[in-house]
């Protein structure tokens, strides 16, 4: 399974997470680990056990905010939410990020030298 | 990177990890649930649901460990992990962790009590205020003693005014003993030691009185009102550190001094100038109208202004010193002084410079047996822990995980043994500063300071990782599966091990080696010193200092006879005699010249000069080898009469007899009566000097001191209630002076060279038992591994004695091959150390023959044990065993 998923990149899960939170609003662990699966398309190798590392990392940084909650099915749930350093840290993330795709995109598009 | 934030949470996480684990464990819980419950509605069986949760959640414990880890402060966690691991094994181990905090207490302990000597005699600066200005000035040939050393006051005061560099001159009066002061008050007048100071010698240090005020400059003039300083320990015994003391009067003498100050408890007088002398309180030199009849007695001390460098002082110095005059009433007489400047530092512990260094580099190669032994112990232990390492590591530990907890064991081990080492140098060195006995400067203001516990944790530090390194590389490097099978049917352990341990061991034996060659070269030079024909017989010979001082000659005369008498009544006393300074204590010089040769300065040595009874030769054992002792009537006023020493003999009448010679002598002329042996006057290890013995009943010779010399078989003690009634009953306000053994004042003189044999023969005997600690422990080792192989042979019928002799044979090789080196490296080493030899060549053949003898002998004890348990194996119980 290993050659088919992608390993993410360092720093890439919790921009996910970020996002994730940006785009669905207050959700807990098990939701977004979910929600990137789905939105992947099962694409990338991710054990849903990390996604707390990165969450307890955003939440120390002061990026998402944590609260125990109850789910719609009345369970007991940590529900996490965006901050406003959060929003912003996510819009510098984003772009950087965008930047930096389009960079390797042009690059990996170049031409080789027998074709110019 | 750093999120200020972020880290207060981690540091706040850290604290909290309790709850946060409860925390996250909950959350996961939670996060299980809804996975097995959606699974569940995807018509899943309960079993496979939760089997494929748990899948897409990956290692749950892993899962938790990266929360710490993005959480918290890990290496932290580590750490007190580590820490806590460290002492449930080192607690399970009892009898090897004993044994490892005792080495390195001893290792450690040595070397912080060195380091405190060290740095307080030669880092520290001197305990006064910008002491790298503080110069002391003395003449250049320094061969007649104090005298040669010290200026006139006119000198001293001409060179204050004449000087641009400096910013202030003092001095102080080089010639007072202990006890000079009898302090009366209540009861018996109390011997006490005064010294007389420039009135700025204070202000120049820069030591402030603690209480009142410094000496004024009216106070230093003639005619003036007596005042005096105390020393604060003087204050606190004497006056139980009564602040109302100052403004208030004591007895010195019969005179009244008023107490204007009180010094602080850091000055201390002897610490810096006079090691081992305690002086209880200082009186104002009178510089003018009083001392410049007293010829050369003051000892310059000078503070540079700022910025001026010592070169430069010594150039002014080199062109005002020659011009400086000895007595301004007699302009004509020329000082013809010369000068050299030392920074005081130097001056107090420069000649010490190279025994601390030989004795700090001695407690260095101690620490490094330590670490050396320490580390052949560890790896002992590692190999025996080998599965219980393997068995983590297939549990999941990294081998940096490990060798981490491997190190952290050092650490811990060795911060024990540097604590324990800590409350032994603590000890040591407190018992260092109350020894009054050694002189060695500044050994009084030794103590454990800051600097000490800095350098206690660092080669605590240092310790740990140097003998904590080698058993962790090995575990490091060791192969997990071959870690899990070994210790299976005897296989022991590689080759590759022993021959490590084998190395340890060899360098272990070649740095006792080292220390005991060096530490033998300093003991034997030291036993040629105590062999030294000192000119006089110590034993059996005690002196006391008589309060007694009359001018008149005629009256001296009759008194001393007095004394004397009464004193060679005493039963017990064989006789008795009287000089006015003793040798190896205070002395004083003048000169002595043929008669009818001019004097030229400096063409003769100044000469040692002592005033004595007739019988004193007798009494502190001086040998005549010539000629007569003096009688009651060597009086004459015109024709005085001398005995010299047989180097004055042999240098102003060569190959003639000097019985009847005439000589000068303080302007006058005298007939020399006899010779006697040279004494050593100042220490054992110095040439003697030049020497002449006047009469005391002379009236052209004054004695500066009174000193009463017994003979007798009985202990001194026995005899000074005695001694002390006569004295008494002669003077009733005779002070209760000690009654000292000759033998002190010789025992004083070598105490520098006593007190470093003492500590680097320790240091060396320590070295030893280590060495051969090191080589019990490999060789013990070697034995129970090779237990079944011994016991396969002896069934083989190998007898016992060829065991033995095997065993044996292996401690000899590993201490021939350490001695080798050792003797190697000692032949080099000691000839840094050659001038701190007396009397002995660095590569003295006798003392390395002696030395390697006993290192070996030491070694093949340190063998015998295991090889006799070897010899005694069982060959069925062995290999019955495993």
């Amino acid at each position: 399974m290993g050659e088919s998923k992608l390993d993410l990149l360092q720093g890439t899960l919790d921009l996910m997470v970020l996002q994730t939170l940006a785009a669905m609003g207050a959700l807990h662990g098990y939701g977004i680990a979910r929600r990137i699966e789905q939105i992947s398309g099962d694409e990338i190798l991710l054990n849903q056990g990390t996604i707390y590392a990165s969450l307890v990392r955003l939440q120390q940084r002061g990026w998402i905010g944590a609260e125990w909650g109850t789910s719609d099915n009345n369970r007991k749930a940590k529900y996490y939410s965006l901050t406003e350093g959060g929003r912003k840290q996510l819009a510098k993330d984003a772009a950087y990020w965008l930047r930096l795709s389009n960079v390797m995109g042009r690059v990996l598009s170049m031409p080789k030298e027998a074709e110019l | 990177m750093l999120n200020p934030k972020e880290a207060m949470n981690r540091i706040r996480s850290f604290f909290q990890k309790p709850q946060r684990d409860a925390d996250l464990d909950a959350e996961i819980a939670a996060h299980l649930e809804m996975a097995i419950e959606e699974n569940r509605q995807r018509g899943l069986t309960p079993n496979e649901a939760r089997r494929q949760a748990l899948v897409r959640f990956g290692g749950v414990e892993s899962a938790k460990e990266k929360h710490r880890e993005a959480r918290g402060l890990m290496s932290l966690d580590i750490l007190l992990q580590d820490v806590k691991y460290s002492f449930r094994t080192l607690g399970r181990d009892r009898g090897f962790t004993f044994v490892a905090v005792l080495i390195l207490a001893l290792g450690i302990g040595a070397n912080i009590a060195v380091f405190s000597v060290v740095n307080t005699l030669l880092l520290r600066p001197l305990p006064f205020n910008n002491s790298r200005q503080l110069v002391r000035i003395h003449q250049k040939n320094p061969k007649g003693g104090e005298s040669s050393m010290t200026y006139s006051s006119d000198a001293m005061q001409e060179f204050q005014h004449q000087t641009r560099l400096f910013q202030q001159v003092t001095g102080y009066f080089a010639f007072s003993g202990p006890a000079n002061v009898k302090l009366i008050g209540k009861g018996q007048p109390q011997p006490i030691t005064g010294l007389l100071v420039a009135g700025n010698f204070f202000p120049t240090l820069g030591v402030e009185p603690i209480l009142g005020r410094q000496f004024s400059t009216e106070e230093c003039l003639k005619n003036s009102r007596p005042v005096t300083m105390l020393s604060y320990p003087f204050w606190k015994r004497q006056f139980g550190a009564n602040p109302s003391i100052v403004g208030q009067t004591v007895d010195l003498d019969g005179t009244q001094y008023t107490v204007v100050g009180i010094l602080p408890q850091t000055f201390d007088f002897g610490a810096v100038f006079s090691p081992g002398a305690k002086v209880d309180l200082f009186i104002p030199a009178i510089l003018s109208g009083d001392m410049e009849d007293w010829g050369n007695t003051m000892a310059l001390v000078g503070r540079l202004k700022p910025g001026v460098t010592l070169a430069q002082a010594q150039a002014e110095a080199d062109t005002l010193f020659p011009r400086l005059h000895f007595d301004l009433k007699h302009p004509d007489w020329g000082g013809d002084y010369t000068a050299i400047l030392v920074g005081l530092k130097d001056y107090v512990s420069g000649k010490l410079r190279q025994s601390l260094v030989v004795l700090w580099c001695a407690v260095g190669m101690i620490l490094l047996i330590v670490c050396v032994n320490l580390s052949n112990l560890l790896l002992a232990r590692a190999a025996a822990r080998g599965k219980e390492f393997a068995m983590r590591t297939a549990l999941g530990a990294s081998r940096g995980r490990i060798v981490r907890q491997l190190l952290t064991e050092s650490l811990v081990l060795s911060l024990a043994g540097a604590l324990l080492g800590l409350l032994m140098a603590f000890a040591v060195v407190t018992w260092l500063a109350h020894q009054n006995s050694i002189a060695l400067p500044l050994l009084a203001n030794v103590r454990i300071d800051g600097a000490a516990l800095a350098w206690t944790l660092l080669i605590a530090i240092a310790t740990s990782v140097l003998f904590g390194l080698a058993p962790a590389y090995n575990v490091a490097r060791d192969n997990l599966q071959a870690a899990l099978k070994d210790g299976g049917l005897g296989a022991g352990e590689g080759r590759s091990h022993n021959r490590r341990r084998s190395i340890l061991v060899i360098s272990e034996v070649a740095l006792a080696c080292v220390l005991l060659v060096g530490a033998g070269l300093l003991l034997r030079s030291f036993l040629r010193v105590l062999d030294v024909d000192l000119g006089f017989e110590p034993s059996n010979a005690a002196a006391i200092r008589v309060d007694f001082y009359e001018s008149d000659s005629v009256k001296r005369g009759v008194m001393l006879q007095r004394i004397l008498q009464r004193i060679e009544q005493i039963p017990g006393v064989e006789t008795a005699g009287i000089s006015d300074n003793l040798p190896m204590s205070l002395n004083r010089s003048w000169n002595i010249l043929p008669k009818g040769h001019p004097y030229r300065k400096g063409e003769f040595p100044d000469t040692f000069v002592y005033v004595v009874t007739p019988g004193y030769f007798n009494s502190i054992g001086m040998r005549l080898v010539k000629g007569r002792d003096f009688h009651w009537d060597d009086n004459d006023k015109t024709l005085g009469t001398v005995i010299v020493n047989e180097t004055v003999a042999k240098y102003l009448w060569p190959g003639e007899d000097p019985i009847g010679r005439l000589a000068t002598i303080a302007g006058g002329d005298a007939r020399v009566i006899g010779v006697v042996a040279d004494v050593h006057e100042t220490n054992a290890e110095t040439v003697a000097g030049w020497q002449m013995y006047l009469s005391a009943t002379a009236p052209q010779y004054g004695p500066n001191g009174t000193y009463l010399v017994v003979r007798s078989k009985l202990p001194p003690a026995s005899l000074a209630s005695g001694v002390m009634g006569v004295l008494r009953e002669i003077n009733p306000d005779q002070s209760a002076n000690e009654f000292r053994p000759i033998q002190m004042f010789v025992d004083h003189a070598s105490s520098p060279r006593r007190f470093f044999v003492i500590l680097v023969t320790a240091f060396a005997g320590l070295g030893l038992l280590l060495a051969a600690l090191g080589i019990y422990g490999v060789i013990s080792y070697s034995v129970t591994q090779r237990t079944q192989e011994i016991g396969i042979r002896m069934a083989l019928g190998a007898t016992m004695e060829q065991v033995w002799r095997d065993v044996l044979s292996k401690t000899l090789r590993l201490t021939l091959m350490g001695a080798a080196a050792g003797t190697a490296a000692s032949l080099v080493i000691s000839r840094t150390i050659a001038a701190l030899l007396f009397n002995t060549t660095p590569t003295d053949p006798f003392t390395f023959a002696v030395m390697i003898l006993l290192l070996g002998t030491v070694a093949l004890m340190a063998g015998y044990l295991p090889a006799r348990r070897a010899s005694r194996i069982n060959p069925m119980v062995a290999l019955r065993n495993n």
